[in-house]
């Protein structure tokens, strides 16, 4: 599992960009935020968790397409299937691998594009927190999204019609807490919900996209 | 009568092909006759003539959740058993599920719009219908991106699976998200009266007739799916011939 | 012709709204079914 995840790993920053597009997504939408709707403090502020947090969504979504694409591409995957590693476990290595590669860049780049769109400053734990709890439900959702879709020509714009639903529930209760914490209210009640949707995804959805694999690769 | 007897594509038409006519029938007379009826109603002291409108928004908005439940049912079905004909009756019936949530969305921003000032309100009812829409197409869409019909079936399954934890979750996130302004459930059991019975019946007949409507609509829509993959089938084996 | 008041156009515009998209649905599931009983009668006819 873990040669799965360095290779994977490898992969991902070899190919260049992979590792960083992400990030360089998120920047790009923090930049031009401010240009639609105003510099103002007093309009930035507000929005800006949602904004974070939508674009942390997007961001994640950019590199999904991939997951298993390359692999199915290049016949890996059904030597993946084959393996004495259940595909369980396969899906679970490559959305780890994933969200390493996305969603913890998006963790730590988080408070400086928190900056950019002036995000009080006491809501900035709450911005990183959040995000490390919710991006490896999106990772693994995507994961369960690009293995619906994996062998379809025109996948991409079809996974992120099914994937952005089932983001609705991370999204609101993510975008709550940060809320939450530039206001500078009471934050365990929607972080209590988020790390529970997190662990019922991360435990369930492999079964889900391991079966949806199967059906693909029959 | 046992489902299984129907996992038999031939059995199955032949035996809703002697019931269509019927289902066809009851279906326009409830409809018509629960729509009129409630056309006619006198106009709420309140809402004015606006009360009319919840003669095709209830009924609406319940076959729309109920139309996903089906499917979720026939999905599991499909599933576990291999049944064929479930799951074509699944993917029948998404497009009338679909129309459903359009219908009970459309009529509630007309109906918002003199009631509450305002077209759409990110009310966790109103949301949770958008949502519900989303799943809706966007399990349209995956039947109709993959090629191989069983395939199809069971991506389509584990997807309804899924979403419908999903929608479940989504409308209690909703819920945590905004209060909405969109009123409580108008018909229920233990609270008694709520509605008076100038309004119950009407509403009662317009949804025996919007179920009837499903019911006609789905048999007719497997029939079309069953004929399609009989046509596909036959001339695969041609070509392998 | 019974009088809906001042929400005439609403009312009205609800039940149009609601009656196209049913009648559109049908019209599409009843076409579709013609088309698909269609296809299978011309593919038996020639054998």
């Amino acid at each position: 599992m873990i040669a799965l995840l360095l290779r994977d790993l490898r992969l991902a920053t070899r190919a260049g960009g992979g590792f960083g597009l992400g990030v360089a997504f998120f920047l790009i939408l923090s930049a031009l935020v401010p240009f639609g709707v105003g510099p103002d403090r007093a309009t930035l502020a507000p929005v800006a968790p949602g904004i974070l947090w939508v674009g942390a969504l997007l961001a994640c979504l950019l590199s999904l397409d991939r997951l298993f694409a390359l692999d199915h591409e290049d016949g890996s995957l059904d030597l993946l299937a084959t393996a004495p590693l259940p595909l369980e476990g396969t899906v679970a290595i490559k959305a780890l691998a994933h969200w390493i590669t996305t969603g913890l860049p998006l963790v730590l780049a988080a408070p400086l594009f928190g900056v950019l769109l002036q995000l009080p400053g006491q809501a900035m734990p709450w911005l990183v927190v959040s995000l490390a709890v919710g991006t490896p439900a999106l990772s693994m959702l995507g994961a369960f999204g690009a293995a619906l879709t994996v062998g379809l020509r025109r996948g991409g714009l079809l996974l992120s019609l099914l994937v952005l639903p089932l983001y609705i529930p991370t999204l609101i209760f993510g975008a709550e807490i940060t809320r939450r914490g530039a206001e500078g209210q009471a934050t365990a009640t929607p972080l209590l919900f988020l790390a529970g949707i997190t662990l019922g995804v991360l435990a369930l959805i492999p079964w889900a996209a391991a079966a949806a694999l199967r059906v693909n690769l029959r | 009568m046992s489902i299984w007897k129907y996992a038999n594509p031939a059995q199955f038409m032949r035996t809703t092909d002697g019931l269509l006519p019927w289902l066809v029938g009851a279906a326009a007379i409830c409809c018509t006759a629960g729509v009129v009826w409630g056309f006619l109603t006198p106009d709420d002291f309140r809402q004015g003539s606006t009360v009319k409108i919840v003669f095709l928004h209830v009924p609406a908005a319940m076959m729309a959740i109920n139309i996903w439940v089906m499917m979720l049912i026939a999905s599991l079905i499909w599933i576990i058993r291999r049944h064929h004909v479930s799951a074509l009756a699944a993917k029948a019936a998404a497009p009338i599920g679909a129309v459903m949530t359009l219908i009970a969305l459309a009529t509630g921003a007309i109906w918002g719009q003199p009631m509450w000032g305002t077209w759409w309100e990110w009310d966790p009812r109103l949301t949770s219908f958008l949502i519900l829409f989303l799943f809706y197409v966007g399990y349209i869409a995956l039947w109709s991106a993959v090629e191989d019909p069983d395939s199809a079936a069971d991506l389509t399954g584990v997807l309804c699976l899924v979403g419908s934890v999903f929608a479940l979750l989504s409308r209690y996130a909703v819920l945590f998200w905004n209060q909405g302004l969109h009123q409580g459930a108008s018909l229920s059991v233990q609270s008694g009266e709520r509605m008076s019975h100038v309004y119950r019946y009407p509403l009662y007949l317009a949804m025996l007739g919007f179920f009837l409507l499903f019911l006609a609509l789905l048999l007719i829509r497997t029939r079309t799916e069953i004929r399609r993959r009989r046509l596909a089938a036959l001339q695969a084996r041609e070509m392998r011939a | 012709m019974i009088d809906l008041g001042r929400y005439a156009t609403t009312v009205l515009m609800a039940y149009g709204v609601s009656i196209a998209l049913i009648v559109g649905l049908v019209w599409q599931t009843v076409a579709a079914n013609a088309r698909a009983r269609r296809a299978l009668e011309e593919h038996d006819r020639h054998g």
